[in-house]
């Protein structure tokens, strides 16, 4: 390779600032994404699972829909053709005025598309429940919503953490995505830092190293919740 | 003394017939050895920069500097002696062009690359082909003619690009307060011009005409202000190899020596098939004579 190295480029000004920008911003956007990805999809799962036809239908065609059309094909559809469809002003509004658009977009599309994902989860963990504790529940005379509350999301929740983990990684490797609509997030600090010093290899050599300590970093934390609040012989323990 | 003679003749025949071989070969050129193993020369190509590569109505990469690039690939089957090379387009961005000539996958990149000083740590580049500089285009009746203009407004800029370094460095020069929105490539930023998400979009002048000939109502944009840069193009080779390197410039010294480059350059740009209409100008003009070296 006809390459002149440098590592010394990642330590000096302002490239090291460049990349603690984008870690911020990688991890602002990862965490509000995972906060619409959990509760939607939460939501999404019961409704998945419930006895009403209706409610499954809507929650069926969501996760349909939004896990079978790639993520950057979702990205670019909010963030160009999206603002299209609306009335002028408002349109106007979505893709100027608001704040930050670029990254408000790239949160609501991760999150929408992510969530579909935990919804699936969510369904496979009360499925997992089982359908006596269900039975069992109503046969006491909860009523629906009681059952969810007190015998089947307490189970499923406890089931899914290693899935749900998963996720929670993928969003953040998933980020990177955003940087096609202009989020300056860590690769795309990283490329601008290969701009502006054609030190390619060492920068993207530094957020691979930055990706991996933080789902490394996610992947203890979970560790430690899952054995904290495990279901005893629902999850393998190795 | 007689009898030396045919020893001698055949001794002169293997030091000739050694010699083509010499003129047959890499030579101590890491790239022509490289395209002699592989069989197949690699060439880097853009996608919008029109006219200078870009994809036309087929799938084969077009445009000036493709042109110019295929008269490099000519000579370059002449050195090898192998004319059953074949040519690879491998597309390429603002952001991987140097990379990919630094690793090796390609070895020429033939798109619309400013030559400047900070990238020759990385990569070397052949005689200049066209000289440009960074301006704005924007909607006509924007009321934007210069960067100060702008100020209180959004501009787009292609990532990678010496434009964007150039704007950036303006708006803080001048202490303007504009909001810089990045695209990926330029077709990217010209669909954030069209659906009015951006006020202006900056590149090269020559670039924004392009772009500008090829939308749907070339009359309702404008490009204007003065250069906020200075940008000669030239053809991306990798570093240190000169014998490559100086393969490439005689080709181009013999272009420009003997006309055909200017014939190149009207092919293209004089009205060029996307009607861009630019003549050759008197700077370029010059810059071709002077880089017309002598044999």
């Amino acid at each position: 390779m006809n390459y002149n190295w440098d590592w010394g480029i990642l330590f000096r000004d302002p490239y090291i600032g460049w990349l603690a920008d984008g870690l911020f911003w990688t991890l602002s956007l990862s965490l509000c994404a995972w906060i619409i990805a959990f509760s939607l999809g939460s939501v999404l799962g019961i409704m998945r699972t419930s006895s009403s036809g209706l409610l499954r239908l809507v929650a069926t065609i969501y996760v349909e829909l939004f896990r079978n059309i790639p993520l950057l094909v979702q990205l670019f559809l909010w963030y160009f053709v999206f603002p299209e469809l609306l009335p002028d002003d408002a349109g106007r509004w979505v893709k100027r005025e608001m704040p930050m658009p670029a990254l408000s977009t790239a949160i609501l599309g991760i999150g929408l598309y992510t969530a579909s994902r935990v919804c699936e989860q969510v369904r496979s963990g009360i499925d997992a429940v089982g359908i006596g504790q269900r039975n069992a529940g109503k046969a006491i005379g909860m009523s629906e919503p009681q059952v969810y509350r007190h015998v089947l999301l307490p189970n499923a929740f406890r089931i899914i953490i290693p899935p749900l983990t998963s996720e929670f990684l993928t969003i953040f490797k998933n980020s990177s995505l955003a940087l096609t609509i202009g989020v300056v997030e860590l690769t795309a600090m990283t490329r601008q830092i290969e701009e502006y010093t054609f030190q390619g290899f060492e920068a993207f050599t530094a957020a691979t190293i930055i990706y991996s300590v933080v789902t490394f970093t996610v992947m203890l934390i979970m560790r430690i919740v899952e054995r904290r609040i495990r279901v005893p012989g629902m999850i393998s323990t190795n | 003394m007689k009898k030396h003679i045919i020893p001698s003749l055949l001794v002169g025949a293997l030091v000739s017939l050694s010699a083509m071989q010499v003129h047959a070969d890499a030579g101590d050129s890491p790239t022509l050895k490289r395209i002699d193993e592989r069989g197949q020369i690699s060439i880097g190509h853009r996608e919008t920069s029109i006219p200078f590569s870009y994809i036309g109505d087929g799938s084969e990469p077009i445009g000036y500097s493709i042109d110019i690039c295929m008269k490099i690939v000519d000579a370059i089957k002449v050195q090898l002696g192998n004319d059953d090379l074949s040519v690879k387009f491998v597309p390429v961005t603002g952001q991987t062009r140097i990379p990919l000539i630094a690793n090796g996958t390609i070895d020429l990149e033939c798109g619309s690359t400013t030559n400047n000083l900070t990238r020759q740590k990385q990569v070397e580049y052949l005689s200049t082909t066209f000289i440009t500089g960074t301006k704005i285009a924007s909607k006509n009746g924007s009321g934007i003619t210069e960067i100060e203009d702008l100020n209180g407004k959004i501009i787009g800029l292609s990532s990678g690009t010496t434009n964007e370094r150039a704007i950036k460095a303006a708006i803080e020069t001048l202490g303007l307060d504009v909001k810089v929105v990045p695209v990926k490539d330029h077709s990217q930023g010209w669909l954030a011009l069209d659906t009015d998400r951006i006020d202006a979009y900056g590149s090269d002048d020559v670039l924004l005409y392009g772009l500008i000939s090829k939308s749907k109502d070339p009359s309702a944009y404008q490009v204007t202000g003065r250069y906020l840069s200075f940008d000669p193009y030239a053809i991306m080779v990798p570093r240190n190899d000169s014998t490559f390197e100086r393969l490439g410039r005689v080709v181009m010294s013999d272009l420009m020596r003997s006309g055909e480059m200017e014939e190149i350059y009207t092919k293209w740009f004089v009205p060029g098939p996307t009607n861009i209409d630019m003549p050759l100008s008197a700077t370029l003009k010059t810059a071709f004579e002077i880089q017309a070296l002598p044999k």
